[in-house]
């Protein structure tokens, strides 16, 4: 049995990723650990304490293979100017 | 819940036993920096993290501003001057000391981590000829350009820079290990401080650090009213497992505290309240001073302290006439009349006069060089902006000269809080100290945000410095002490309790830390009366008494974040103890009694509180207690001020 966490800060790119453990090793938090499979992307074994610094994607080596997002509730919202004077206009 | 087998040797038990003559407990800012300063001084230092030291504390993704450079060669106020005007500020309940600090130093420390490869100036010449520049020295300003003395700076480059250094000087790092006790001469409590214990967060193994000096670097506390079991990584502003280690530790030794008492009403916890800092419109801190503007594009206009609308954006940037330099930044939440800088009008002036939610920020109408020294530059450098919102908000199509940015809540924390959702912000209470930044125990230092009413990343540094200088000197003049077995034992058997009950009918780390959290909420809200904290104090003993024993960790990292809250128990009992001590309302330490005990004898002191074999034991000194700034700096640092290597 699996439970969903309550959010997935980290998303590997498993293509592009060579399991090098850089950004394992960066992680003040030590959210992750390990792959027992060699040269795989670590596992996020406790997603809800990640503080989203960022410093896991500053450190790896292969752009594109680590990402970080914020919990749904935390992504916030942006407007063109000019459609929100449209808008606001109507 | 991770359900593969442990990945890492469990070392239970075992022992290894460090000897140093200087021992920095926490690698963040101030950690480094003193480890940095006692390296340079002969001494040999050990430095514990329990994070990775290149990255680690609040500043470690970064920080985009160094507030109260006083001495870089652009400044216009001096380090008596920007210091008085903190202490004024906070109606004298302020680090004279350590502030002092930071005005005179902080300025030395920014030219050291430059040579160390961080970036402190437009090297690029990426910002010619703009107003926040100053083209000789091409440093870059913020907030008051007449009077430059807050600069904007790469932040990112810093810690790895420091890291760098710590290595070249043959420092000894040790990652990954929680410092967990402060051991002292013969065990005693406020004996002298002889080292300390540590267990390794991934494989369990016991540490035994023994030093001639140690210097406390584990900033502040967190987690004692705000908790989320869901997301604990985000119910505070600082990082994780920065939650005030230091101060629980410091209180068993018996070490002095003060300011405890004082606590904001929330300004930052992503999990729930707040969106994330620096992510959502605003027009402070990092992005001072965006335009504002409502949901019909009208733009809300800034005024100076008089009430003055600025109509020219320079204007912004310029203190207010008849003032000489106004403050803005971290430590500066409510200002006085004296420092007041330029801001929009406030929220319920701008509710009154018609203006329709929600507010944006908008960068489009700026002069093109604010725009993008906000964004990519400030937005990009500060802590937890560069992945987060420089890169993945650009990815995801925001343009900052054709966007705008939402803002929530009420004002610029991008929040709204409940008044007894507390948190230790904005110039918090913390370890005394005197002018060597010694505690009151012997041997013991203390530095950064672990300091009473202290923040900022140029004041960690510059007293991280100055506590390494003072504890090297401490180092080479004391002889190293034997470790007290029966204390360590004790410790041992602390720490590894946990381990030997039963996860079917036991109490984890989330569970114990939500229920602190809750007890501090109901019993040491944002007005506090002496019946309601005594009961408070009764809920926090039970749970020391009862539930402790009751807890368990699957793992070393379980382990360490369990006894996090262990810590997390003791900081509330010394705020509670703190609120129980002071018998008045003090609006500077944001302190409200409901219960009046008329006694004003307390008004204009600080009240410092320690532990002593299960007795408090308190004293009064007055908020001035460290008499004439400089001339006291003068008198304990002759040998820095003539360059002396030490
Ligand atoms: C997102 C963000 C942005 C900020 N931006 C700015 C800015 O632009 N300008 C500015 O002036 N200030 C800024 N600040 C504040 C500034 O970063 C801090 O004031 C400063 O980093 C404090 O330094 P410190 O060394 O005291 O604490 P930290 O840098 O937090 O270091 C404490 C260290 O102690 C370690 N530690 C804790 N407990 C233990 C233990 N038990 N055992 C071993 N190690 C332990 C931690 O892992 C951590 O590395 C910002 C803070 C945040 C969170
Ligand atoms: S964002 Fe920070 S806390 Fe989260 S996994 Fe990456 S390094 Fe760790
Ligand atoms: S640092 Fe990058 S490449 Fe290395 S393991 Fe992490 S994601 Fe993979």
């Amino acid at each position: 049995m699996k439970e969903m966490p309550a959010a997935n800060p980290i998303i590997f790119d498993k293509s592009k990723c060579m399991g090098c453990n850089r950004c394992m090793e960066i992680c003040q938090v030590d959210i992750f650990l390990p792959n027992p499979e060699k040269g795989k992307p670590p596992i996020v074994a406790y997603p809800g304490e990640c503080w989203y610094c960022g410093c896991c994607v500053m450190e790896c080596p292969v752009e594109g293979a680590i990402e970080l997002q914020h919990p749904l509730m935390n992504r916030v919202h942006w407007i063109e100017k000019r459609l929100l004077i449209e808008q606001g206009n109507e | 819940m991770y359900d593969n087998a442990w990945p890492y040797p469990l070392e239970y038990d075992r022992e290894e036993i460090i000897n140093a003559d200087v021992l920095v407990l926490g690698g963040g800012v101030a950690g480094c920096m003193a480890a940095i300063a006692a390296a340079r001084a002969g001494q040999k230092v050990l430095l514990v993290e329990k994070g990775a030291t290149k990255r680690s504390g609040a500043g470690g993704s970064g920080c985009d501003h160094w507030e109260s450079a006083a001495t870089n060669p652009c400044s216009k106020v001096t380090p008596e001057e920007l210091t008085q005007a903190m202490l004024h500020d906070n109606d004298g309940f302020n680090n004279g000391i350590s502030h002092y600090i930071e005005c005179r130093e902080g300025y030395d420390r920014l030219l050291d981590i430059e040579k160390m490869g961080g970036k402190i100036r437009d090297t690029e010449d990426e910002f010619v000829g703009a107003d926040f520049r100053d083209d000789e020295t091409k440093l870059m300003f913020a907030y008051d350009y007449e009077n430059k003395f807050t600069l904007r700076i790469w932040g990112t480059t810093f810690k790895p820079a420091m890291h760098k250094e710590l290595r070249r000087l043959g420092v000894q790092i040790l990652d990954r290990v929680m410092v967990t006790s402060l051991l002292t001469e013969k065990g005693a409590q406020g004996g002298r401080c002889v080292g300390a214990t540590g267990i390794h967060t991934r494989t369990g193994k016991f540490y035994i650090f023994n030093a001639k000096s140690s210097i406390i670097c584990m900033s502040r506390p967190a987690r004692v009213w705000l908790f989320s079991a869901e997301l604990p990584g985000l119910c505070e502003f600082r990082p994780t497992q920065c939650i005030g280690d230091g101060h629980a530790m410091g209180w068993r030794a018996g070490a002095e505290f003060t300011m405890m008492e004082k606590s904001v009403r929330a300004e930052f916890s992503a999990s729930g309240r707040s969106y994330p800092p620096y992510g959502a419109g605003n027009n402070h801190n990092t992005w001072y001073a965006a335009s504002i503007i409502d949901s019909r594009g009208k733009e809300i206009p800034y005024a100076d302290r008089d009430g003055n609308i600025l109509n020219d954006v320079k204007d912004r940037f310029r203190p207010a006439k008849g003032q000489k330099f106004f403050m803005k930044g971290g430590g500066i939440d409510f200002p006085k009349y004296e420092i007041e800088g330029p801001e929009t009008l406030s929220f319920s002036k701008m509710m009154e006069e018609g203006y329709k939610l929600p507010f944006y920020a908008d960068l489009t109408t700026l002069p093109e060089e604010e725009r993008r020294v906000i964004w990519g530059m400030m937005v990009g450098q500060e802590g937890k902006t560069n992945v987060p919102i420089y890169r993945n908000y650009t990815k995801e199509g925001f343009d900052p000269a054709k966007h705008v940015l939402q803002c929530y809540g009420t004002g610029w924390t991008s929040a709204s809080f409940l008044p007894q959702e507390r948190q230790l912000f904005g110039l918090p209470g913390g370890f005394f100290n005197d002018w060597t930044l010694s505690t009151n125990i012997q041997g013991l230092y203390v530095a950064g945000d672990a300091l009473y009413a202290s923040d900022c990343y140029g004041h960690a540094a510059a007293t991280g410095y100055y506590a390494g200088r003072h504890a090297a000197k401490y180092a080479l003049s004391n002889d190293l002490l034997q470790w007290d077995r029966q204390q360590v034992d004790k410790e041992k058997v602390r720490v590894y309790a946990p381990l030997k009950n039963d996860p079917h009918s036991s109490i984890g780390w989330k569970e114990l830390n939500m229920a602190i959290a809750k007890t501090m909420q109901n019993y040491c809200g944002e007005v506090k009366y002496d019946d309601l904290l005594k009961v408070g104090l009764v809920r926090l003993k039970e749970y020391e008494e009862n539930i402790i024993p009751q807890t368990f960790a699957y793992n070393p990292h379980e382990l360490v974040r369990l006894l996090e809250v262990f810590d997390i128990l003791t900081v509330s009992q010394i705020i509670i103890e703190a609120s129980l001590a002071r018998k008045i309302s003090v609006d500077a330490l944001y302190f409200k009694r409901g219960d009046a005990i008329e006694d004003e004898s307390s008004k204009d002191k600080l009240i410092v509180i320690k532990q002593h074999e299960g007795e408090i034991i308190k004293r009064e000194v007055s908020v001035d207690f460290f008499g004439d700034l400089k001339e006291n700096y003068e008198k304990y640092n002759q040998d820095y001020i003539r360059g002396d290597r030490s």
